[in-house]
This record gives structure tokens, C-alpha cells and sequence, in this order.
């Protein structure tokens, strides 16, 4: 399928940012984030509610102008070459932006005659797309009488009519059932396979990032604080931990003694008769500490592997949980709305 | 440019398609002309007004200042589709798409335009039945011309008004403070020539007046100022409220 295709090929990034800040007032939403995004890549943004996420993606999609800073989007200026910008993207905003008194095929029938598409292309696009987030039978409903879940599949299948070169999800999934969301995530991640589309998205779903993205940016307070492969975000950490129970003390040092020459063993902690051995790669190294434990005859009574996950990474480098960081948030809006009702 | 058109058009047939799928809304913006029309009408045509010459009655004199009262309500009202579209999210989906303001203010313009002059459309036909009469085809075509200008400045004030707006709530609460007085002092229900001179004056600055009178001269042959004044009047006046509006519009916050 060549129809989506990534002509700009003067810049091999789809968007660059750098300090971009969005300000109102005093309080600073966005505080001049920096990242770029090779072409075809999924990135993520990850983070709390409030913690600018949505302000980038406004400001990326030219819906509200940067304080300061500049950015590129599909090799154009976000803020001086604005209708350049809204030719090559798509966006599907937080909140649906959708007419509910026309029906879908209305909707996305306006939308692809506002983006200057011929009948005959607009046709053979609507069919394909509805056909793509199968709503083919329910095109000619009102979307009063949709549901969350078609709605937002509508508003995907909109976002691609008109063949971007980048597509915006601002958090996609919200509100959604578990099974509507796993189809949301396969239908981007089809997307990105058959059309090479560049897509940004935002989240607070830690397993949306980690299952969707090829690269991640954890942003907390309007900051990224940091922005990887959700890999080697993981493995930037301690790596992966194997968690061994032996028989008594004894035996556990001296297992101990014969991992710790094993290759690519990180480190071993040991506490009483239990090993904490951290590792990049386990299941290879499982393998040869379990050779090591049978020719040196040492029991093993339970193995436990665990690998961390993107809520450790984002512990890690905001020292809460992102619950904890929206429970945060709101204590915060709370105060806000109580100062300025005073 | 070719986008700006569609723009303009895609805005227009959506409003059209709303218009017509919410018949509570026709009925509802038609009704309070038309009981306006019957209880004044009932009440003032034994009264007779010295500024109505011999040999027109009240009813006949009354019909031009409810098309004009009605443009007003239905024009300025249809600003609040703005500050629904934002409520809605669906001011987004039009501010994202790579088409010039302009067009996109050209096109609500043009849709909430549409919709005011078929509902004031039905109550001249409603008028026909409680016995008005149309003289000819051209003083028809005159009255369309002066509830278009009158529909353009109104919309533009009702965009102007909503682009400041954030609330529905406060958006009726000033439309009706202003357009109350409009109404009122427009010679709509009785001849300006009876007010007294510094209220006159009042009535010299209303662009709702020139309208009034401009309809009233092209269908009863009955007018306070010769026509081409009032048309030249509420072009110029049209003019400068579409400016406004596109600038406030260039000003209002997508999200």
C-alpha cells in the first residue's frame, strides 16, 4: 500500500521539538521539551493526568500557539507554516470532535471535502477506512447512537483520510472498555505495519506504552525526565531480577560463589538463604545457573523471574507511581479551583 | 483556495442538515414571531397609531417589523452554535484542518444566514393567512435583500458576542440585554415618528431600524427613510460588523 507514503525525505525525523513551552500565565504547562521522531516510529508520550501531554499535542497540531521554542512537524515550522503542518496530519483529540447530528459517513465525508479531496478519491478512501475500523454497516447512523468505542474508531478512520504523514492520539483509549482498547492499539499498530505512519501518542496507560511504542517519553510536571526504547528504559534500571530459594544460608553463598562467574550477571545480593540476581537477559542466564546449582549438587527449592515493568522505570525517575502522581495532580487542581473561588 | 471553498460549503450543509433534522427548533424559533405577530396584533389594531397613514391597518403595518424582529432573534442566536461546536469538540476538528479562518467564519456566516431567512420565510407565509398581502414579486425580492443584510450584521454580532463567550448561560443572558432593546426601538411595533426626539435619536443608531423601515417601504410602501438610505445604511453597517466578527473570531480559543 503506497498511498501513505513519507515523501519529505529532506529530514528523516517526522517531528522535531526543540524546547518548546507553553505558558499560561504563571503557571507553566509545557517547560521546553526536546525530543525528535524518526519517520514510521510510534512515540509515546507517557505520563500523569495535567502533566502537559495534551498541551504539546495542541501545540504540535497548531491548535494553540508555543510561548517560545520551535518545532517541526512533517519538515514544517509548527507556528509559521500552520496549514503546511495541518495538510500532513491526522489527530484524534482527548475529547471526541465529532458532529453527532450527521451520520459517520457524513462526518468523514466533510472532513475529506474540507482537506480538498475529489469524489472519486473520497469515495474509495470512506469505503476503505470504514471498512478498516469495520463500521461499513453502521455508516449511515447519526452518531448521537454510537458508542464510546465507535466513536473514537471513526474519529481513526477520519484522521487518516486525507493520507497524513504523521497521526496524533491523544490518549486514545481513555474511557474505554479493556476489549475496545486491545482493538484501538491493534488497529494503530496495523496502521503503522501497512502504511509506514508515523504515529505520536499520549497516555497514562503504563502497558498502552509499553505494548504500542517503539520509543517512550516519561513526562512529569510539563518535563520530560526521560525518553528511550521502553527496553532499555527497563533495562536502564537494574535489569531484570531472577529471585532464588535455596535449602539454608550456606548454600545460597555458595551458589553465589559460582554465578557470579557466569557472563552477563549484573549482580547477586544475597539475604539469608534467598539470591537476588540481576541479569539483562534471563532466560539464558537461568539456564546456566541451573547448570551450576546441578554439578555443584546445590538444592534449589523456588525461581522467580521478574521483570520490570514501565511503572518501575517511571518510579524510578519520578520517585512516585503515576497514580500517586495524578492523585497528586488533582490534590493540586483541587487547591486551584478553591483559591480562586475564595 | 479550492479547500477555502469547500470550507465554506462543508460549514454551510452541515448546517443545513442540522437545521433540518431538528424540527423542535424550526417550530420553536417560527412560533414566538408568529404569537408576537397574533397577541400585538390583537391588542394595538383598535389603537390607531398617527405615524400609520389612512387605509393601512395595524396587522399589515406590524407583518414587516416581526420579518425584521425574527431575522434579528434567529441571526443573532445562531451564534451560540459556536460555543456549542467548542463545548462539543468539533470547533477542533474544523481549527485543525488546513483551510483559512476566513473561510471557515464565511461558512457558519453563510449557514446561520440560510437558516434565519427560511424561518422568517415561513412567517411571511404565515402572514398570508391572517390576510397580508405581498404586492409583487420585486418587493419580495427587496424584502429578501434587507433580511440578508439584516441577517448579516446579527450574525456577526452573535459571533462576536460567542467569541468571547465561555458559557451558553451568559451568552443568552447578554444577547438578550442587547437585542431586547433592538427590537423594541426599532419602529418594528409602532412608528419611530411617535417616539419622543431623544429616544428618536435612539432608534437613528439601531441598524435594526433601517432594516425595518427598508422592509416596510418594499412591501407596504409605508417608510420613515426613502430606501436606498436604508440600504446603504445596513450595507455599510453589514460591512463593518462582518470585520469585527472575523477579527474576533481570529481571536477566539480553539479549545
Amino acid at each position: 500500500m503506497a498511498r501513505i507514503r513519507n515523501v519529505a525525505k529532506k529530514s528523516r525525523y517526522a517531528i522535531e521539538v526543540s524546547n518548546l513551552v507553553k505558558q499560561y500565565g504563571d503557571f507553566k504547562a509545557v517547560k521546553g521539551v526536546s525530543f525528535k521522531v524518526k519517520e514510521g516510529e510510534i512515540f509515546g508520550f507517557l505520563g500523569p493526568n495535567g502533566a502537559g501531554k495534551t498541551t504539546t499535542v495542541h501545540m504540535l497540531t497548531t491548535i494553540i500557539p508555543p510561548t517560545s521554542g520551535v518545532a517541526k512537524v512533517a519538515g514544517h515550522n509548527i507556528y509559521e507554516r500552520r496549514e503546511d503542518v495541518r495538510s500532513k496530519i491526522g489527530v484524534v483529540f482527548q475529547d471526541p470532535s465529532l458532529d453527532d447530528k450527521l451520520t459517520g459517513a457524513e462526518n468523514l465525508n466533510f472532513h475529506a471535502m474540507i482537506y480538498g479531496m475529489d469524489r472519486e478519491n473520497r469515495r474509495a478512501m470512506i469505503k476503505e477506512m470504514l471498512e478498516m475500523v469495520e463500521l461499513t454497516d453502521k455508516a449511515d447512523i447519526l452518531i448521537e447512537n454510537y458508542s464510546g468505542g465507535m466513536k473514537r474508531r471513526l474519529e481513526i478512520a477520519r484522521g487518516l483520510l486525507n493520507k497524513p504523514k504523521v497521526l496524533f492520539l491523544d490518549e486514545p483509549t481513555i474511557g474505554l472498555d479493556a476489549q475496545t482498547r486491545r482493538h484501538i492499539l491493534d488497529y494503530i499498530l496495523n496502521l503503522n505495519k501497512r502504511y509506514k505512519l508515523t504515529v505520536f501518542i499520549t497516555t497514562h496507560y503504563i502497558e498502552e506504552a509499553d505494548y504500542l511504542c517503539d520509543r517512550v517519553a516519561i513526562i512529569d510536571h510539563g518535563t520530560i525526565v526521560a525518553c528511550d526504547t521502553p527496553e532499555k528504559l527497563k533495562s536502564g534500571l537494574n535489569g531484570d531480577s531472577i529471585t532464588i530459594t535455596l535449602a539454608d544460608k550456606s548454600s545460597a553463598s555458595a551458589l553465589s560463589k559460582y554465578i557470579r562467574k557466569i557472563k552477563k550477571i549484573r549482580d547477586v545480593k544475597q539475604n539469608e538463604a534467598v539470591l537476588y540476581v540481576y541479569v539483562n537477559d534471563p532466560a539464558s542466564a537461568l539456564a546456566s545457573i541451573m547448570r551450576a546449582a546441578y554439578e555443584e549438587r546445590i538444592e534449589v527449592l523456588n525461581i522467580e523471574i521478574h521483570k520490570p515493568s514501565l511503572e518501575d522505570v517511571f518510579i524510578h525517575y519520578t520517585g512516585k507511581g503515576i497514580r500517586e502522581a495524578e492523585a497528586e495532580q488533582n490534590d493540586r487542581m483541587r487547591a486551584m479551583v478553591r483559591s480562586r473561588m475564595r | 483556495m479550492n479547500r477555502d471553498i469547500a470550507a465554506v460549503y462543508v460549514l454551510w450543509l452541515r448546517a443545513m442538515k442540522r437545521f433540518v433534522r431538528s424540527p423542535s427548533q424550526i417550530i420553536g424559533s417560527v412560533a414566538m414571531p408568529v404569537l408576537f405577530l397574533l397577541f400585538l396584533g390583537a391588542g394595538f389594531s383598535s389603537i390607531k397609531f398617527p405615524g400609520i397613514p389612512a387605509g393601512i391597518s395595524y396587522i399589515t403595518f406590524l407583518v414587516p417589523g416581526i420579518i425584521g424582529m425574527s431575522m434579528l432573534f434567529a441571526a443573532s442566536f445562531s451564534g451560540i452554535s459556536l460555543l456549542w461546536d467548542r463545548q462539543f469538540g468539533f470547533l477542533k476538528e474544523v481549527m485543525v484542518a488546513p483551510v483559512s479562518r476566513t473561510s471557515i467564519l464565511f461558512g457558519r456566516v453563510l449557514g446561520g444566514l440560510t437558516t434565519a431567512i427560511i424561518q422568517s420565510t415561513i412567517l411571511i407565509v404565515i402572514s398570508l393567512f391572517i390576510g397580508f398581502r405581498i404586492p409583487n414579486v420585486f418587493a419580495l425580492v427587496i424584502t429578501l435583500g434587507f433580511m440578508f443584510l439584516i441577517g448579516l450584521i446579527f450574525i456577526s454580532l452573535g459571533l462576536i458576542i460567542a467569541s468571547f463567550m465561555k458559557d451558553m448561560q451568559g451568552f443568552g443572558l447578554i444577547l438578550n440585554l442587547l437585542i431586547f432593546p433592538l427590537f423594541f426601538l426599532s419602529g418594528a411595533i409602532y412608528p419611530i415618528t411617535i417616539l419622543p426626539a431623544s429616544v428618536r435619536y435612539i432608534t437613528m443608531v439601531n441598524p435594526l431600524t433601517y432594516g425595518v423601515d427598508g422592509i416596510r417601504g418594499a412591501l407596504i410602501g409605508v417608510s420613515a427613510f426613502p430606501i436606498y438610505i436604508d440600504f446603504i445604511v445596513l450595507s455599510i453597517v453589514a460591512c463593518i460588523m462582518l470585520a469585527l466578527g472575523t477579527y474576533a473570531f481570529s481571536k477566539t480559543k480553539n479549545v
